[in-house]
């Protein structure tokens, strides 16, 4: 999964020459291609703005356990059974390295959760959709996470080392999840009549909620301007969106089904399709806590924390104990 | 919360004979059970044959504003490398 | 030697769904990520375990039919495996009983005259071994731990202790795997479970229920009302549309 800019400072990005010596430097470091690692110096702007990408990039992948885990008691197969919980699993794991990847920048990852369980961190719209069939496992995996993908092979080349490595491990990890997503949807489409009117059902539902996973258009994310600087960011949002749209639609095809966006059209002089936008007052709806899962996943999360608060602490009494035994 | 587990950072040996290696960091209560964190969080693909793990509050780092003090002295000492030396061919390889 | 191996299937089966019902929702997040690899772990031994019991039955029935499209009543698991998870303190309390019953049982399958059976068993240890590790060091840590997770798991354990003992009685099958030289009879295991269990308890502070009544049934097919539910769920989709194949 990945993080999903929309919010803006409103202001541009400063010229070299109006920079501090200290920014100056910074800027040139960035430029010149290196890595920022945690105790080298950084404006709090660019502290702030990471915590804030990451943290989210962290919650999503958590929250993003969800929308799949719905199904993991449903799986047809024992092998699907293993390969969806291997998965979420996966899930958790990118989690766990990307509020590693922050705490770097000095904040606890209790208090990253705790922003999040109390409703004031952000993470990916996509996860407040719901799975309602089989072939969601499939359309999941193929089109939120090959949408993530996209976003995350260019975080690779992000500026800050931390974030940089774990995107290296995740992105690794991730073409194992788009890949057994087209095989579910290959199954379902190739099945009887009515796998393959999941596998629709299923793809006309998500196909929106991907294209708002990259965020809303670049001429609405005056933000982005700054993190390009910073390389925090390294592919707008409209130029991720395109290149999801190119890879996705022939996979479409092939699979069998129909696009749902009627009106998209490879355009023959560029190469590239024309497509419909998704509907941003939805969008914006949800990332104000109005889709149909915020609450309910929310609420998820909430008791996992509270109903386990006695395990981490009994842990980690045990652990006081041990401690003070050996001194 | 004050009662967070602290902060380990974990180093895998790989299956190649080579030095454990920084891999990643995770929460645990004790030494113990970062360990067996540690081999169900970063080992999931068959990545190694040992573990260690270090709290990360135990780990000292250089500073990174003394980057060029530390590091830049054993740029101009060449003669460290072998490819500094021509030996003849004739010599055989050394 | 069907049936035989639906037990060990079918443990695995239910236990290992009972496992991934909690993915997710665990308690934190290094804590989900090692709750999957098990239940990971006790799938992939149904696996070998039913795929073994369909070729020795030769009715054509493979793994994924035995586990998908049988009833309750075929089903041979101990009734602790299908016991809900309650909260995690109870997951952990069952999980430890069981692998500290499952760790000894493979340990002597390996020596089975059956060498598919030796076979699946010398695979499965390696992963039970690491399963009761890490059992009983959460139940040692939770049972010192505080005033909190002490009551939890004593109540866990007083919960769950009825249903130890069914994993020792033995039955005429078992007479006949072990005169076969196929399995040891259960009770057999009895005497290494106790003393693994009384250590470990003694470290976790915990007191062993005294009573010594046992549910059982689940190994001739009587179960609890929790496993038609839980079958329920796991079999939707091959139920409600036979002719997919997925």
């Amino acid at each position: 999964m990945y993080a999903q800019e929309v919010k803006s400072t409103g202001k541009g990005v400063k010229a070299l020459e109006e920079m501090s010596a200290e920014e100056r430097a910074f800027q040139e470091r960035i430029d010149a291609g290196e890595k920022i690692e945690p105790k080298d110096w950084m404006p709090d702007g660019y502290r702030k703005t990471l915590v804030r990408q990451i943290s989210q990039h962290g919650h999503s992948e958590v929250v993003g356990q969800l929308p799949e885990g719905n199904w993991i008691t449903r799986a047809p197969t024992l092998e699907r059974k293993s390969i969806l919980l291997a998965k979420v699993q996966d899930e958790a794991g990118h989690g766990l390295y990307l509020y590693s990847a922050a705490e770097t920048l000095g904040v606890s990852r209790a208090d990253l959760i705790d922003d999040l369980l109390a409703g004031r961190a952000k993470y990916s719209s996509i996860f407040n959709y719901p799975t309602l069939n089989w072939a969601d496992m499939g359309a999941v995996g193929w089109l939120v996470d090959g949408a993530a993908i996209v976003n995350q092979v260019a975080l690779q080349r992000t500026s800050y080392g931390p974030y940089s490595r774990a995107m290296v491990r995740i992105c690794k990890e991730e073409s194992f999840h788009a890949r057994q997503g087209y095989d579910i949807m290959m199954k379902m489409a190739g099945g009887t009549a009515a796998q393959k009117q999941m596998a629709q059902d299923a793809l006309d539902r998500l196909w929106w909620p991907a294209l708002m996973m990259f965020g809303p258009p670049d001429a609405d994310s005056v933000h982005s301007a700054q993190s390009m600087a910073w390389k925090i960011k390294v592919m707008t949002n409209d130029e991720g969106r395109q290149k999801f749209v190119d890879q996705t639609i022939p996979q479409i095809e092939y699979l069998g089904l129909e696009v749902p966006d009627q009106d998209a059209v490879l355009d023959a002089e560029s190469g590239h399709y024309r497509f419909t936008d998704p509907d941003w007052r939805e969008f914006f709806e949800v990332l104000k806590g109005n889709g149909p899962c915020n609450v309910d996943r929310l609420r998820a999360r909430n008791m996992a924390h509270d109903e386990g608060a006695w395990f981490r602490e009994g842990l980690m009494a045990h652990a006081k104990k041990q401690q003070i035994a050996a001194e | 919360m004050t009662n967070e587990w602290p902060l380990w950072e974990i180093f895998i040996r790989g299956q190649h004979g080579l030095s454990h290696r920084h891999v990643g960091s995770l929460h645990a209560p004790d030494a113990e059970m970062a360990i067996l964190n540690a081999r169900d969080v970063y080992t999931r693909r068959n990545e190694g044959v040992s573990l260690w793990v270090v709290k990360s509050s135990d780990i000292s780092a250089s500073a990174p504003g003394r980057k060029g003090p530390m590091f830049d002295p054993s740029n101009d000492k060449t003669y460290r490398h072998p490819t500094f030396f021509d030996i003849p061919d004739e010599v055989g390889s050394m | 030697m069907f049936e035989f191996l639906l037990r060990m299937g079918d443990n695995t089966l239910v236990l290992g769904h009972r496992v991934s019902e909690w993915c997710g929702h665990s308690p934190v997040l290094e804590e989900d990520i090692a709750l999957a690899n098990i239940a990971l772990d006790m799938i992939g031994q149904t696996r070998l375990w039913l795929g073994l019991a369909g070729e020795v039955e030769g009715q054509g029935r493979d793994a994924d039919a035995l586990a998908f499209r049988r009833d309750v009543w075929d089903f041979r698991n101990l009734l602790i495996v299908e016991r809900p998870n309650r909260d995690y303190g109870h997951t952990l309390m069952r999980q430890f009983l069981f692998d500290l019953w499952h760790h000894e049982r493979l340990a002597d399958l390996c020596l089975s005259s059956d060498d598919r059976v030796a076979g699946i068993a010398a695979k499965c240890v390696k992963e039970a071994d690491y399963h009761l590790e890490r059992s009983i060091d959460l139940v040692v840590r939770l049972g010192d731990g505080t005033a909190e997770s002490h009551a939890k798991m004593q109540a866990a354990l007083e919960a769950l202790w009825p249903y130890v003992g069914e994993m020792f009685v033995d039955d005429g099958l078992d007479v006949e795997m072990a005169e076969q030289g196929i399995a040891p009879l259960p009770s057999s295991q009895r005497a290494r479970f106790d003393a693994a269990l009384d250590r470990a308890l003694a470290r976790a502070t915990l007191i062993r229920p005294e009573s010594d009544f046992a549910q059982k049934g689940g190994r001739s097919g009587t179960h609890t009302e929790d496993l038609g539910h839980m079958l329920a769920t796991m079999q939707f989709l091959q139920r409600a549309y036979p002719d997919a194949r997925w």
